[in-house]
């Protein structure tokens, strides 16, 4: 293989990967405060969608990753306050999160449907993206890859590093003991659902606007599954999840270079392998079902109302 | 940024060192630390505090005594901010204060030991103390500073252990160290030995000893009379939410108090009956099963028989392997072998629940709700849930509501459930009506064999003793009982013969009459019989 | 501000009301919709809850649309019950779509009363089969149900998408990405003359029967609902809680795959890329808003029904987006979920809390 080919791999792992960190990190941290948001995939649709339409409108590129994490804040509020605030079903108003965001997306996207935009720009940075080979590897991105790269530090050091951390991670281990030292864990919940909805947002935006710059209804096309299947085999830890959205990123670009390797096997086939990769993935985590319970957050799922 | 943290923590400690000094000179001048007046609490359906009044004076340990259900639990609430009263005051060194949450709480210096801990399994010690605190500062200097405290007080603790690894025992310690770190005036215990052999009891008290002398003030709820005696200058004791009296315990008898706490409702002690012992009914033999996973308790070749007519006691300290226990005999948890569990010689160590209740075992277990009954499903379908096949309640696959209804209904009437008839749901119902619902269920069954876990635990005195008394019964009818339970006073009074179980261990069984309260702690301590003889 | 006080007893007249209350608040979501996009609301809600009832043709097209979303909404509910996430009915649907359809093309222009049972034994085998991978996953392994479930869905379609694409093109169509049309012995039989509506929902009401009976009568519909609501003391009374993912997965699994056989034997009498506008996912709402029951499941379908039809019919009348209907489902399923707290909870004024 050419050194070209080689950088070009590597290169579409990169934006196939990205996506998935923003969402799955946001999923962590949403699910260490012990809230399981199946929405995820119906936020980074509204996220897609907004982001559209904000560079579709005003043309600026900031503005729309603003308003992407904005819609998918707003879309994850409604879940909040539907699981926090009225105790329904995390389960149930996950899944009609989903449903909601894909038809809300479709809607506002209808006339948008077949626009091309020209993507973010790349971040020049001059002479040393200009170096052959680590150039394009490492110095032409656009500024959310490299966001994407720090979400996992900062969302470690946040997590293993700071009080505030200890606190989520302390809500999401046991909501009732949390309570009773003082606590307030419905808060706590809000705020970091709320940061899992500017992340699935976030991760919208980049489809949208990076990685295939148009609008297409579903452009998603299970990503915010994916994201939630990634959380479990990181087992909750946030560089095993990076680390994961890598390894997803490099399955799903294994399709589109297949032909260029001279496989002659269909499309679809090659299309299926990000999910069944997902679903081979989930069943050699969860088969020591102690390491799910040593790794899951305790609460997770679970409702809490204080008693009275 | 540690620098300044430790800043803070040296200032902290001199404030506290100056309100230490303030507490003593209070003592000297009487004015209580903590005074409550005319406290209130309602709560749907209930009124747990009725104008409480009392107070505490500094460096006093002062008990709260009082049946479960009497308001204990619902008062500390209120003074560590967690519930708010619906009127009356609290004043703190003599000033009115209005304690909103726990934080304002601890600010005061109050700090408190929950009766089921507050506590973060996947989480380390040190994380866990960090969490209790306001101000915790560095992590590797409080790690030192737990390490010291934890040492000093004989309450050993290795600060990066997590939670889950640790015995019950080594929980409250963080809970204890946690609070002692604080510097606290006062410190509340909900409850602190419902958890601990009689031994780590007696350590216990010599460290609450201890901080009384140093000036602390403890505010110590229990229902336990002797505990109360031994340790408390002074009680204030709750019925039905209301102070009914003050006492100075070391001056009364465990009657005289009892009498305080239960009014008319105190009966003579149940006396174990003289049983009639007839063949063996239930007899396990080598019983080994390995954890369900590392959370649980291996159960260690457990062998024991219980003969129909009487009624046999195993102690022991919650998380021994109780549960374990209880789920292999009920058949929840198969074992290895069918010759490890025999009912009326029939071999069943293999078959699963409903296999066993048609031999006749019966079983009732630890946790009511979502255990022993589902919670949101009415009193006729959870009489359904275990009885369906020994009651015929099925017919070709088909539920018979009338029949199933009829039996819900003999069910309340002969236990004397107190619910709207056998449409309630099994959740509205007080936690005392549930278990004698759910005892009653499997007594009404008829079985020959009855293992029951728990059967008072949170249950108010008036239905704990009717479910005594029904065990008694059933055992006088001729099936073998097997009751585990925490409480050892209990089982000394119902049981014929006793064991303790220990780490998953099962230790001899004595007959009632060899029995002793302090031999009996030392065998939940994991001690053998010989042993026992040798300490006495 | 509000605030939730439990009730001692969850109340039945709530559980009932709720689902009135979310129609109540989507339509009133939906005026404020409508005004948004500048189409008299009116108008707009006319043309889509009453104008597609005003012809016969138009109520027996509503039974078109609810079949599969009423058998697919009756297992869901019993899985739901039981706790079992099954959201991957798409899947299951179009398994039993290509199984159904791949005997009636093998079968082509073979004449025989047989023809169809066997379509229809074969899809239901096919979804069971589908809906079999995420029980022995869940099973044997401890894998999530929800995620297996879903991402075989996107297997199912693509498998879906290779096959009409590759072996199974109409030889004489063009290269169009479509199978023959089914011959008339591989069609289900029309039961009202003049219109689309087939057996399939003579089927579908079947089934709701039968399933009502099984749920509220027999020891195993007892088993599924112990097991949902308290998997524990399921396991007290003797139940297997993996008998009862393995049952609900596979009753899911073959309902869904009868769906797919009746839409494809059906209104569309061919095999194409897309046999459902995601009558596998509405039917999650179809079972929560038939409050799980069998026979809320038939109202709820048809309501769900109507808004595919009104959502075509606005789409003709008032050129409105056909999004709208999938808007209007996702908003119907959140009021439910909202009101839905009043079956546990009284919503109390706060009052002044005194120190």
């Amino acid at each position: 293989m050419s050194l070209e080919i080689l950088v070009a791999t590597i290169l579409t792992i990169i934006t196939a990967a990205t996506p998935l960190v923003f969402a799955a990190t946001g999923e962590l941290i949403t699910e260490k405060a012990g809230v399981l948001n199946l929405g995820v995939e119906g936020m980074m649709l509204t996220g897609a969608v907004t982001g559209f339409a904000t560079v579709f409108f005003i043309d600026n590129a900031v503005l729309a990753c603003l308003a992407a994490m904005a819609a998918g804040m707003l879309t994850a509020l409604i879940f909040a306050f539907l699981v926090l605030g009225l105790q329904a079903s995390q389960v149930a108003t996950g899944l009609a999160l989903t449903i909601f965001g894909i038809g809300l997306s479709a809607l506002l996207g209808q006339n948008m449907v077949g626009i091309a935009y020209a993507g973010l720009p790349k971040l020049y940075i001059p002479f040393v993206s200009d170096l052959p080979v680590l150039g394009p590897l490492l110095f032409n991105h656009d500024a959310l890859v490299y966001l994407s790269l720090a979400l996992p530090l900062a969302v470690a050091w946040f997590l293993y590093r700071t009080r505030a951390g200890l606190i989520l991670r302390a809500v999401g281990d046991s909501h009732d003991a949390a309570h009773a030292i003082g606590y307030p864990v419905i808060a706590i919940r809000y705020m970091a659902t709320l940061f899992g909805g500017a992340m699935a947002g976030l991760a919208g935006a980049y489809l949208s606007l990076s990685y295939s710059p148009m609008w297409v209804e579903n452009m998603s096309a299970g990503r915010g599954w994916i994201a939630l299947a990634l959380v479990v085999f990181g087992t909750w830890r946030p560089w095993r999840v990076f680390l994961g959205a890598y390894l997803f990123g490099g399955i799903t670009i294994l399709q589109l270079h297949a032909q260029a390797f001279g496989i002659a096997v269909a499309s679809q086939f090659m299309s299926m392998l990000p999910y069944i990769a997902t679903i081979v993935v989930l069943v050699l985590i969860s088969r020591d079902p102690t390491r799910i319970r040593l790794n899951a957050p305790a609460c997770i799922g679970k409702p809490f109302h204080p008693a009275a | 940024m540690s620098n300044r943290h430790s800043t803070d923590h040296q200032e902290q400690d001199r404030q506290t060192s100056v309100e230490e000094e303030r507490a003593i000179n209070g003592h000297a001048t009487t004015t209580p630390l903590l005074a409550l007046s005319g406290i209130t609490k309602s709560f749907p359906g209930t009124l747990a505090n009725d104008h409480v009044d009392f107070d505490v004076a500094p460096g006093e340990i002062h008990a709260l005594l009082g049946e479960n259900g009497a308001g204990k639990s619902t008062l500390v609430k209120i003074i560590y901010g967690i519930l708010k009263a619906d009127a009356g005051q609290i004043a703190w060194k003599g000033e009115p204060v209005v304690i909103d949450s726990p934080n304002t709480a601890r600010r005061f210096g109050i700090a408190m030991v929950f009766q089921h801990f507050s506590l973060f399994d996947a989480l380390t010690v040190v994380e866990n103390i960090a969490l209790g605190m306001d101000e915790p500062g560095d992590m590797a200097a409080l790690e030192a500073r737990i390490e010291q405290v934890s040492h000093s007080y004989g309450l050993p603790l290795h600060p990066r252990r997590h939670v889950h690894s640790l015995s019950v025992g080594e929980r409250q310690r963080i809970e204890i160290v946690r609070c002692l770190l604080q510097e606290p005036s006062l410190l509340v215990m909900d409850e602190p030995t419902s958890v601990l052999t009689p031994q780590e009891v007696e350590k216990l008290f010599e460290t609450l000893r201890r901080l009384s002398d140093e000036g602390m003030s403890i505010l110590y709820i229990s229902h336990k009379l002797d505990e109360i005696r031994a340790l408390c200058h002074r009680a204030t004791i709750l019925r039905l939410g209301r102070r009914v009296a003050d006492a100075v315990p070391s001056e009364e008898t465990s009657r005289s108090l009892a009498a305080m706490m239960m009014g008319e409702e105190l009966q003579g002690e149940a006396r174990p009956p003289t049983a009639t012992v007839g063949e063996v009914r239930l007899r396990v033999s080598h019983l080994s099963l390995p954890a369900a996973d590392e959370f649980g308790v291996d159960l260690k070749d457990v062998s024991f028989e219980v003969r129909g007519g009487e009624i046999l006691g195993i102690a022991g300290v919650a998380g021994n392997g109780q549960n374990e226990l209880t789920d292999a005999l009920s058949g929840e948890r198969p074992s290895v072998s069918p010759g490890t569990i025999v009912i009326d010689e029939t071999e069943c160590g293999l078959k699963g629940p409903d296999a066993r209740r048609a031999l006749g075992l019966c079983c009732v277990p630890e946790q009511r709700l979502g255990h022993g009954a589902v919670p949101d499903m009415s009193l006729a379908e959870n009489s359904y849930l275990t009885a369906h096949h020994r009651m015929g309640l099925t017919r070709h696959g088909i539920m018979r509501s009338d029949a199933r209804d009829t039996f819900a209904d003999r069910v309340i009437d002969s236990f004397r459930v107190k619910c709207n008839g056998h449409q309630s749901q099994a959740s509205s119902l007080s936690g005392g009506n549930l278990q004698k619902f759910i005892v009653g269920r499997e007594i009404s069954q008829d079985p020959g064999v009855v293992v029951v876990s728990q059967p008072t635990w949170g249950v108010d005195a008036g239905s704990a003793a009717a479910i005594q008394s029904e065990l008694i019964k059933l055992a006088e009818a001729g099936s073998a009982v097997l009751v585990i339970s925490q409480d050892l006073d209990e089982l000394m009074q119902i049981s014929n013969r006793i064991a303790a179980i220990c780490a998953g261990a099962l230790s001899e069984v004595i007959g009632i009459e060899q029995a002793t309260v302090e031999g009996m702690g030392l065998m939940m301590g994991g001690a053998s019989l010989e042993d026992t003889h040798a300490e006495a | 501000m509000l605030r939730l006080e439990r009730r001692p007893q969850n109340s039945r007249t709530m559980m009932y009301l709720s689902p009135v209350f979310a129609l109540a608040l989507t339509l009133a979501a939906g005026v404020v919709l409508f005004s948004i996009m500048r189409v008299d609301p009116a108008e707009a809600l006319y043309a889509f809850f009453i104008e597609p009832l005003t012809t016969t043709y138009g109520i027996t097209e509503l039974g078109v649309k609810a079949t599969p979303l009423i058998l697919i909404g009756v297992a869901l509910a019993i899985g739901f019950r039981a706790s079992v996430w099954n959201i991957g009915a798409e899947g299951q649907l179009t398994l039993g779509a290509i199984a159904g359809g791949g005997v009636g093309l093998a079968l082509y222009e073979v004449e025989g009363f047989w023809v169809l049972p066997l379509m229809l034994a074969a899809a239901i085998a096919g979804g069971m089969a589908w809906a079999a991978i995420p029980a022995f996953l869940r099973t044997r392994f401890n894998a999530n149900e929800i995620l297996v479930s879903l991402m075989l869905t996107y297997v199912a379609t693509l498998l879906l998408s290779y096959l009409v694409h590759g072996p199974w093109r109409d030889p004489g169509g063009f290269n169009f990405p479509e199978s023959r049309v089914f011959h008339d012995a591989a069609t289900l039989p029309i039961i009202v003359d003049g219109s689309r509506l087939h057996l399939g929902f003579a089927l579908a009401l079947f089934v709701v029967v039968a399933t009502w009976v099984m749920i509220s009568r027999t020891l195993i519909g007892f088993q599924v609902r112990v097991i949902g609501s308290a998997p524990r003391a399921g396991q007290y009374a003797g139940f297997s809680q993996n008998a009862i993912i393995w049952l609900t997965l596979l009753f899911g699994g073959a309902c869904a795959g009868l769906a797919g056989v009746v839409e494809v034997a059906g209104p569309i009498g061919q095999l194409l890329p897309s046999i459902s506008p995601g009558y596998g996912f509405t039917a999650i709402i179809v079972a929560f808003v038939g409050r799980l029951h069998p026979l809320g499941v038939l109202l709820a379908g048809l309501l769900m029904a109507l808004s595919y039809l009104g959502g075509e019919n606005a789409q003709i009348s008032l050129n409105l987006p056909l999004a709208v209907t999938g808007v209007f489902q996702g908003l119907l399923l959140f009021m439910l979920l909202a009101c839905d707290v009043l079956i546990r909870y009284r919503i109390r004024l706060r009052t002044r809390s005194a120190t």
